[in-house]
């Protein structure tokens, strides 16, 4: 803390220190009290209180029966689940290997020195971040709208029309796409979080030491050899915290398919993700208990995520 | 001179891929703001704005504000002030007790403060997914669901903020300044008010910023805790409004700036202060 000379950690300060300008007793909670209160009611306790409620089946939030470990074995053979999971992890995955790349691959060119504009495209790439996800999500049923949608009449104006009956090129009328929502949504999500994460590398890229660049250059690196063996150690801190910040938030995934498809999972349940499982057990079925035992399968998925990073880094690092 | 060529050659070719990039990124707001203004039956002819004999081939006397008028006219106004006083209480409340917090974890050396930071950084992955059915069995219980401080009081202790408050202050806020200030006896309140807060003005804009983006966004928290139609914020309003009105595409868009344009602004005002906010977790910490 101080420079001040300090006992043994717990026990009282020195006399020196409490004489001249002294904290007077407790004052510490006063600072900590709001932030410990309102976490130990709405935090821990519900916490705790979710690990109950995983063990029982409830009609609404008052009526409940004990059901042991049902709910997980339920849960285990439920079809449904696992489609959610399964669609959850594409979505997951679009993150990780399309977006994310994309974003550092704009980071690096944003990085370029004697770039003009910088800031500038930093912020409109940025941009579609501020908008939430319900407003993206309506932008979206409307860009994504049959007749007078955008990127509808984008596909009309470069196909013309083909391959639909009434003249009208729809996204939604090729089957490939109406059969799997997901890469629609991937899509989407492309265009709202690329300049988020790019932020993110770009501040990154800050850490990069250009003398040991400009090194390498001398020594005959080319370009992927300097990326590889400079830039990304120099990064990698901060880019395992984006995979985790990223991954965490794409397993989370509800507002845009909720939105997007008016609550239901969609044609044949493609565009179901976990959370959204979750909400329907929760709040329209009525079944709390299997909604937080949902909720803790998906908690286990994200901390077997965490804890491999983790693994991984540690290993980088020896 | 070849070597200087080249490079100019592959700053242009860069600029180019970035403008075309940045249009993109820029046309689906264009097309929004366009099309908010536009009757239902221009919205169907036409892509952006409808063609006429004004300036630019434009019939510019052809855009309307009938879609904002008839949103209003629906109890739009009433969903926007909501937002704007959920969003605006959430980030103050918020940004305070997370600092207040944050300057405990960073300054004040007491029993339990080691068993206090390790919490905080333990609750900081707890995936929020966890505590919907819980916390609305909570609220339940405690006679706040469909009320506001039911849908405030759960975000008023974000984890996160304390965490970034306590790596900014411990590095802004130097010992002796507070010790000064004790000697000339300002009591503990003033000195948080009127020496830390200060110091770390730039992580105070952010977090403001972000708790503020953080509860005008939200979306399923007030769809599972509030039922009155009076209530509701944006967000909520705007995808019942979908579900009303699937057709009316003009006042969907019209709804849809209404509900971003805010946010926008007040970015553009804070953007320096929220991108450095955003970022410092990640590259101090």
């Amino acid at each position: 803390m101080s420079a001040a000379p300090t006992p043994i950690p717990g026990s009282e300060p020195a006399p020196k220190r409490s004489r001249r300008g002294s904290v007077p007793r407790g004052t510490v909670w006063v600072f900590l009290a709001p932030f410990l209160l309102l976490t130990m009611v709405f935090v821990i306790y519900p916490l705790t209180q979710s690990a109950v409620l995983a063990t029982q089946q409830t009609y609404g939030p008052s009526a409940k029966t004990f059901v042991g470990a049902e709910n997980f074995t339920n849960i285990a053979s439920d079809p449904v689940f696992w489609k959610s999971v399964r669609n959850t992890i594409i979505y997951a995955m679009g993150s990780l290997f399309i977006q994310l790349p994309l974003a550092l691959m704009l980071a690096l060119a944003l990085n370029s020195p004697r770039l003009r504009g910088r800031s500038v495209y930093r912020l409109i790439f940025f941009s579609p971040q501020l908008m939430g996800l319900v407003f993206v999500s309506i932008l979206a049923t409307l860009m994504f709208e049959k007749q007078a949608g955008l990127v509808n009449q984008a596909i009309h104006m470069v196909l013309g029309g083909l391959g639909t009956s009434d003249g009208m090129t729809s996204w939604l009328d090729y089957p490939w796409l109406e059969s799997r929502v997901m890469p629609t949504l991937i899509l989407i999500s492309l265009w709202m979080y690329v300049g988020f994460n790019m932020v993110y590398f770009l501040a990154a890229l800050q850490s990069v030491d250009a003398s040991l660049l400009e090194a390498a250059e001398i020594d005959g690196a080319g370009p992927l050899a300097r990326f590889w063996h400079v830039t990304v150690p120099a990064i990698r801190p901060v880019a395992s915290f984006v995979v985790m910040l990223s991954m965490i938030g794409s397993l989370q995934l509800f507002e845009l398919p909720y939105v997007l498809l008016d609550g239901s999972g969609g044609p044949n349940n493609q565009g179901l993700t976990v959370v959204m499982y979750l909400f329907q057990s929760g709040f329209e079925v009525g079944d709390l208990g299997y909604a937080s035992a949902i909720g803790w399968a998906l908690s286990l998925m994200l901390i077997g995520l965490a804890l491999l990073q983790f693994w991984l880094m540690r290993r980088d690092e020896a | 001179m070849s070597v200087k060529k080249g490079t100019i050659a592959r700053q242009t070719l860069l600029q180019l891929g970035l403008v075309l990039l940045a249009i993109v990124t820029l046309v689906p707001f264009a097309w929004l703001i366009i099309a908010s203004l536009k009757s239902q039956q221009d919205f169907f002819a036409s892509a952006f704005f409808p063609p006429g004999d004004g300036l630019f081939g434009i019939g510019w006397d052809r855009l309307t504000l009938d879609n904002y008028a008839n949103l209003f006219g629906l109890g739009f106004g009433r969903a926007f002030i909501n937002s704007l006083f959920y969003a605006s209480t959430t980030a103050v409340l918020a940004t305070l007790i997370s600092a207040s917090a944050g300057y405990a974890l960073a300054k004040f050396r007491f029993r339990g403060r080691d068993a206090a930071t390790l919490l905080v950084l333990g609750l900081i992955i707890l995936p929020p997914t966890l505590l919907i059915a819980p916390g609305y069995e909570l609220l339940f219980k405690l006679g706040l669901l469909d009320t506001v401080p039911g849908l405030l009081v759960p975000f008023l202790a974000p984890a996160f903020g304390v965490f970034l408050f306590r790596q900014s202050i411990s590095q802004a806020v130097p010992d002796q300044l507070l010790e000064a200030a004790r000697i000339d006896g300002c009591s503990e309140i003033e000195i948080f008010f009127a020496i830390v807060l200060p110091l770390v003005r730039p992580m105070v804009g952010a977090f403001l910023l972000i708790t503020f983006l953080g509860m005008w966004n939200n979306f399923i928290s007030p769809q599972i805790v509030l039922q009155s139609p009076d209530k509701q914020p944006l967000s909520v309003a705007i995808a019942q409004l979908r579900g009303l009105y699937r057709t009316d595409y003009g006042l969907l868009m019209a709804g849809t700036v209404v509900s971003v344009a805010p946010v926008g602004v007040l970015f553009l005002m804070l953007q320096k202060q929220f991108i450095s906010g955003l970022t410092s977790g990640a590259v101090k910490g």
